[in-house]
């Protein structure tokens, strides 16, 4: 099986600084990926360089076997991408069913009922605050806010910057469960986590970002069970 | 009591209208753009006289010739958008806020060298205001003013609310990076924030020019109160702006009103400070405005 | 006398060019020092004019004064009443974000205006103050004046380039400059961040305030309607821009270079068919207007860019 998702020798960062190196990264389909490492290691930088939100200096980025390299964010949303950022993530002043809707602004043309419909069965909190202002909810909250509008486009693959940041444990857990979940309807998710650990026993794949190159690959259980990362970037010994 | 109706609140809540429809345009502008447009003022000036141009040439009441004023202002709206604005989108506002300025400069002086610098009038003569229960009288001009203002205000609701672009405008006035992380065409939302802007500032200049007479500073000279009910409403809330709009345009009259004694409260030749103050009072102790807008 | 006519129009043009240099320094510490907006220059100049003009003309009945007093005293005079309005709209607005600041500032020259207009008895309204003194009035007249007239005007340049200079080396200015870059930084390192720009806001104004009264005492006549306020606060931002905001000799070569072209402007407009000359105005103005465009797109660090590295951050 190719990959949904396909990243050959990317160089990328702002004003023409290099802050990612020549990265290989593939994304299978049906997959959860993690990329995980030390702060500043250009983690967030990948995915928005994926999602043309950086200056790729050069590599190429491949979806379904279709070059994208050259394409604006803009043109990726009706591709099949969506992507959350890890902070202001909602549109404040926007209501929960609004934001919602913006969503499916760039999608391709479908039956936007039914995906709202969906969207709601997944965050099922989010039913009774439809009318409220996002900017009002939780963290929580507005995480799934967040994740419900990426969602409305219909997305092949959904990029997640640090979805828990500053959320509180059970927050944590819910939002994993969330993820699983929306692996199973046939969302692709290729997301960055803190939460390392945890978020490698849910990872289907796992990568290991160190100084802006790609350090380490290798299934999820395959990597909480190296001793090298562990060390180095999971706080210690195996449990 | 019927005296301060008539002479104060009515004209009150007729330049009241006029600065409402041009706080609207800045508002949504400041929102989206996220600069101060020092233009909008000179802009209501070239779409009022646009509809100017069209009474001498077709015999019909200026406001149904509304829309020859609007397109000459969206005209000129998108080209300096184009060819002034867009260049510096990348660098501080306040670049572009000089620049605005520099284009209050070149509109004004369009206005002067197509049109002149002398005062004009849309309809010659004098025409006596309707009465309403023996007392209350407003002229024919001050009706249309205030309900076309009222009408506007809640298209523009059920526009924002209601319909993919105005919940795109007001998703790009929020957060602008996430509305391009969503897919959103922003390009295409700044045309439309020109295009709405312009056409409210094409309508609040004839009313303007209507009510008093037609000539090149007659814009710029409302700038101010606009700016002022603009911030008074929130930035980025163009309900806001209306509301700030109407709030000035009463708080201006009725000022001068004999509140205390047989004097005016605030002599009628300083009736412009009041916006000002109004203006910085707010900034300084409530910069959200009365409807949350958002803050620079 | 084609020669001696056209010397003398050079005069003229390079005392109000020297005006406008002094406007333009001003502006600089306002902007190109401390990253303040103001939109209301034409304010100041016209307090400093009017201080300037009553301090120094005959006592009068139709206006406050006049006092009589000697030229020095009157451009004294012109910066201390620019400088404490200056003082009082900055305790006001100076700490709001430039665009607010932009927009506070349009209202201030449209109340200093409201004020010169209606109070009469202070300015004479609408009819204006005439009989300006020019220095040494009683000894030369005519062209020699204006020779001396503008010998006194450039000196005037050369100090405020001199204080404006030294305030720029000042570990003052570097203090204000660190402001102006970045706000935040220079609050977190215990700057009284208000308190800085509330002394560049009052410095500026008290230098607009004597651009004011040199412009009193060359015109020796001034009214509400002698000067559009718009272009000149207009004219004196283009010259910043051009020059170099930032840098006070880009400031001077800046006031000048506009100002010559300007001037030269007209006397090409002189040359349009007569339908078109009473319009001249406009199109000059329609020029600079297009001008200020050019500058900002293509030509943002002007003729003597700021020399220390520029990272702006607002």
């Amino acid at each position: 099986m190719s990959a949904l998702l396909s990243v050959q020798g990317l160089t990328a960062g702002y004003g023409g600084v290099p802050i990612i190196e020549d990265i290989d990264l593939d994304v299978a389909e049906h997959e959860i990926a993690v990329i995980i490492g030390p702060n500043g290691a250009g983690k967030s930088t990948l995915l928005k360089t994926v999602f043309a939100l950086t200056s790729r200096i050069s590599g190429s980025v491949k979806f379904i076997d279709r070059d994208i390299t050259a394409l604006k964010t803009a043109q990726l949303v009706p591709l099949g991408i969506s992507a959350v950022p890890q902070s202001r993530n909602v549109f404040p002043t926007l209501s929960v069913d609004e934001n919602l809707d913006v969503g499916t602004y760039a999608a391709p043309p479908g039956d936007k009922q039914a995906v709202r419909e969906t969207v709601l069965e997944l965050f099922p909190d989010l039913k009774d605050k439809l009318d409220q202002p996002a900017g009002e909810l939780s963290g929580g909250q507005r995480q799934m806010v967040a994740m419900g509008r990426a969602l409305m486009s219909e997305p092949k693959l959904l990029l997640l910057d640090e979805p828990t940041a500053g959320l509180s444990p059970a927050y944590l857990e819910i939002i994993f469960d969330l993820l699983l979940d929306i692996r199973k309807r046939g969302v692709t998710i290729l997301m960055v986590e803190q939460n390392a650990k945890q978020a490698l026993r849910i990872a289907d794949t796992g990568h290991v970002l160190v100084s802006g190159k790609n350090f380490v690959s290798g299934t999820g259980e395959a990597l909480l069970a190296d001793d090298a990362v562990r060390r180095s970037f999971l706080g210690g010994a195996a449990t | 009591m019927i005296d301060f109706i008539n002479l104060y609140l009515v004209p009150g809540l007729t330049i009241g209208s006029v600065y409402a429809l041009g706080a609207v345009g800045i508002s949504m502008i400041f929102g989206i753009l996220r600069f101060a447009h020092f233009a909008h003022g000179d802009l209501m000036t070239i779409g009022a006289y646009g509809v100017l141009t069209a009474v001498w040439f077709i015999p019909l009441h200026p406001l149904l010739l509304l829309p020859f004023g609007m397109a000459l202002a969206i005209v000129a709206a998108l080209a300096v958008d184009q060819f002034f604005y867009k260049p510096l989108r990348k660098l501080p506002t306040i670049y572009t806020v000089i620049a605005s300025f520099g284009v209050a400069l070149i509109f004004r002086s369009l206005a002067q060298l197509f049109w002149s610098s002398g005062n004009q009038v849309f309809i010659p003569g004098v025409r006596p205001p309707l009465v309403l229960f023996d007392t209350f009288r407003i002229s024919a001009l001050h009706a249309q003013a205030i309900i076309l203002t009222v009408v506007i205000a809640v298209a523009l609701h059920f526009f924002l609310t209601r319909s993919k672009l105005g919940r795109a405008m007001r998703a790009v006035s929020d957060e602008p990076e996430l509305a391009a992380v969503a897919g959103l065409d922003t390009e295409r939302v700044v045309r439309w924030t020109w295009v709405i802007g312009a056409a409210l500032a094409a309508t609040a200049g004839v009313f303007a020019g209507m009510d008093t007479s037609m000539h090149p500073n007659l814009g710029w000279n409302l700038l101010l109160a606009m700016f002022a009910a603009a911030v008074l409403g929130g930035i980025g809330k163009p309900m806001g702006a209306i509301a700030g709009g109407l709030i000035i345009g009463i708080a201006e009259e009725t000022a001068t009103y004999t509140w205390l004694s047989d004097e005016p409260l605030i002599s009628p030749s300083y009736k412009s400070a009041v916006a000002f103050f109004i203006m910085v009072a707010l900034l300084l102790f409530r910069p959200q405005g009365l409807f949350k807008g958002r803050l620079l | 006398m084609e020669l001696t006519g056209l010397f003398f129009y050079l005069v003229s043009v390079l005392i109000a060019g020297g005006i406008y240099a002094v406007l333009c320094l001003a502006l600089n510490v306002q902007w190109g020092m401390g990253g303040l907006f103001n939109a209301g220059i034409a304010g100041f100049f016209a307090v400093g004019a009017y201080a300037s003009a009553i301090v120094t003309t005959a006592v009068s009945e139709r206006h406050l004064g006049g006092f009589d007093l000697p030229i020095p005293f009157g451009l004294a005079a012109a910066m201390l009443v620019a400088g404490v309005t200056g003082w009082a709209v900055a305790k006001i607005c100076v700490r709001l974000k430039s665009d607010y600041l932009a927009m506070a500032s349009v209202g201030i020259a449209e109340i200093l205006r409201l004020v010169i207009v209606n109070e009469s008895w202070l300015t004479n309204g609408s009819l204006g103050i005439s009989g300006v003194p020019r220095p040494f009035g009683d000894m030369v007249r005519g062209r020699e004046a204006d020779l001396l007239y503008l010998a006194m005007v450039w000196l005037c340049v050369l100090c405020v380039y001199i204080l404006c200079q030294r305030l720029y080396v000042s570990p003052w200015g570097r203090t204000l400059r660190a402001i102006r870059d970045n706000e935040d930084s220079a609050r977190a390192a215990g700057k009284d961040v208000d308190w800085f720009r509330l002394q560049t806001f009052v410095i500026g104004c008290a230098i607009m305030g004597l651009a004011g009264g040199l412009s009193a005492h060359y015109f020796k006549f001034l009214s509400p309607s002698a000067t559009e306020p718009l272009l000149v606060t207009f004219l004196v931002w283009v010259m910043l821009m051009a020059g170099g905001s930032g840098n006070n000799r880009g400031a001077i070569i800046g006031a000048l270079a506009i100002w010559l072209l300007w001037s030269a402007t007209e006397i090409f407009t002189n040359r349009l068919p007569p339908e078109w000359i009473t319009r001249s105005s406009y199109i000059r103005m329609l020029f600079v207007g297009l001008l200020l465009q050019f500058v900002l797109q293509r030509f943002r660090s002007g003729l003597i860019p700021e020399k220390s590295p520029e990272i702006r951050s607002d």
